[in-house]
């Protein structure tokens, strides 16, 4: 059965003449326990559409249901954010530059209503691999990397089903990245959560998903297996020189 | 000595054990490049300073602020008894500096507490929520901020009658919306970042996003505004106190001593001018100060 279920959506910014269309009639399934990737170029509205599930974009239409209940609007309801949550793209930007981890993930797991938020504060330090002594550190004392394990920390405090992955390590060091990626791979294996990954690496689309959306100018232009991009297999021709261009050796 | 090291090392580390360690450590590390700053620190000499002498002002002052001898009047500096002379009626110009120096505390603590939280709160709720709230509170500044000041103010006073309470409030009702402004700027660049984002993803509402997460990164600039503020209101003060309507005589407030000087400043300069020192010394101290917190706490720097 379908997790998330993206039809016909289009995500607009602007008004009238300033209109900007970011994403345009995407359609694509994500089956629970599947992780889906969306690839492309820069603008070519893959961020937009997390943004669109989320609520952070408010001007869309179509329909997009989590689990079966669809969607409307801006806003979302609590039930919403314990399914689904977000890793963004820069993890020097996604934590509060005054906020300890501790105060991070603390105010969090009081957000979801939880109680015992001291033992889950530490529990969920040591699922990302980070130690307790980094409990009451400040961003600015940690490195790229383990603030975005901070970051992924947030994310899945609330539990959720559905991890929405916007670049999470494009901002990186390439030695880092493969850290986080194993992470992320371990975590979805312990949790069983659904993913969808937005990336323009279709080296990490290809190590971390099963089924992917290539992506242009706002359109879904091509839906794939991960075998067919190994394969290169691709039928649309953008996507098919999209392949061509990232092997490199 | 040791003892000493061990605590440095415990302030000093990067992996606190606990939340009160952890806010131990990074005040300890403000108060470090507070210190290593000379001037600010020489402004915060001042302040704590003005701080002890209001505290203990019938200690220190060597006669009472209201002791007249008519006799005595006019004496100029270094007078036996009197250090700083005497005004118009014999008063110790000295004890009279001390005892003002908690009017002067008490008028800067009450606009520093009232005009920044209502920049802050007009501020940060015009940005966060934009739209027609904006508007509306926007231009409500704007229509504030067109007046001068001290024009404001005295239009203020005049219609609530004078007095230091009513100063401090015409003061502050003028004075907030500079901090709004400031504060609202910061909130705009604040709201679309994405830790806001990420916060909102939680299920935070917006009164928890204003006051947990946009406050506490707008206080910082406020705080720096404030001082480099309060050498004005110490003026603005003063002034009313000069055109007589702060603080009413025979109250030692600084600026009412420099109107009361002013009759005879041709032959007995040190009236006026004594008082004018006091305020000057003051304004320079939090400006001082202000300059020095604006290189620690610009959150630009990521408090580091």
């Amino acid at each position: 059965m379908s997790m998330l279920d993206v039809e016909d959506l289009n995500v607009w910014f602007g008004d009238g003449r300033d209109r900007v269309d970011a994403v345009k009639s995407a359609s694509f399934t994500v089956a629970a326990g599947e992780s889906f990737g969306l690839v492309g170029e820069s603008g070519s509205g893959k961020s937009t559409i997390l943004r669109a599930i989320t609520g952070l974009a408010r001007n869309w239409s179509g329909r997009i249901s989590i689990d079966g209940a669809s969607l409307s609007g801006a806003k979302r309801d609590r039930s919403f954010y314990k399914t689904v949550q977000m890793v963004f793209q820069d993890p020097y930007a996604s934590l509060h530059p005054r906020h300890t981890v501790d105060q991070v993930l603390g105010e969090t797991l009081h957000l979801h209503g939880f109680r015992d938020i001291d033992a889950r504060v530490a529990k969920l330090l040591d699922d990302v691999g980070l130690g307790n002594r980094f409990r009451f550190r400040y961003p600015h004392q940690l490195s790229g990397g383990q603030r975005q394990r901070v970051a992924i920390a947030r994310a899945l405090a609330g539990e959720p089903d559905i991890l929405l992955l916007d670049e999470p390590t494009s901002a990186l060091d390439v030695s880092v990245q493969a850290e986080i990626l194993n992470l992320l791979t371990d975590l979805r294996d312990a949790r069983q959560l659904t993913f969808v990954m937005v990336s323009h690496d279709l080296a990490v689309v290809g190590h971390m998903c099963d089924r992917l959306a290539v992506m242009k100018d706002g359109e879904v232009v091509e839906i794939m297996g991960v075998e067919t991009l190994r394969n290169h297999q691709a039928i649309h021709p953008y996507s098919a020189a999209l392949l061509e261009a990232s092997v490199v050796g | 000595m040791s003892g000493s090291q061990t605590l440095r090392g415990w302030l000093l580390t990067d992996a606190p054990t606990s939340r009160r360690h952890a806010r131990l450590a990074s005040l300890y590390k403000g108060w470090l490049s507070l210190r290593s700053n000379t001037m600010a620190m020489f402004g915060l000499g001042i302040l704590v300073l003005l701080l002890l002498t209001a505290a203990f002002a019938p200690v220190l002052a060597p006669y009472s602020w209201l002791a007249q001898d008519l006799g005595n009047r006019l004496q100029p500096l270094g007078t036996e008894g009197h250090l700083l002379g005497t005004d118009s009626l014999g008063r110790d110009i000295l004890s009279r500096l001390i005892y003002g120096s908690r009017i002067t505390l008490y008028i800067v603590a009450l606009v520093a507490l009232i005009a920044p939280i209502v920049g802050l709160l007009v501020g940060t709720v015009a940005g966060y929520a934009g739209g027609w709230v904006d508007v509306v509170l926007m231009r409500t500044t704007d229509i504030f901020l067109a007046f001068p000041r001290l024009v404001l103010a005295l239009a203020f006073v005049a219609a609530l009658g004078a007095g230091i309470e009513n100063a401090v409030l015409a003061i502050s009702l003028t004075a907030w919306p500079p901090y709004a402004r400031i504060a609202r700027a910061e909130t705009l660049t604040i709201r679309s970042s994405d830790y806001i984002a990420a916060i909102r993803l939680q299920g935070a509402g917006p009164l928890r996003i204003i006051t947990k997460h946009i406050w506490p990164l707008c206080i910082s600039s406020l705080i720096v505004r404030v001082t480099l503020d309060m050498a004005g209101i110490i003026l603005a003060a003063a002034g009313l106190g000069f055109l007589g309507l702060g603080a009413q005589p025979p109250s030692p407030e600084w600026g009412a001593m420099i109107s009361e000087g002013r009759r005879f400043i041709l032959d007995h300069w040190w009236v006026a001018t004594m008082p004018g020192l006091a305020i000057f010394t003051v304004s320079l101290a939090f400006n001082l100060l202000g300059d020095g917190l604006r290189d620690l706490l610009d959150p630009k720097d990521g408090g580091q």
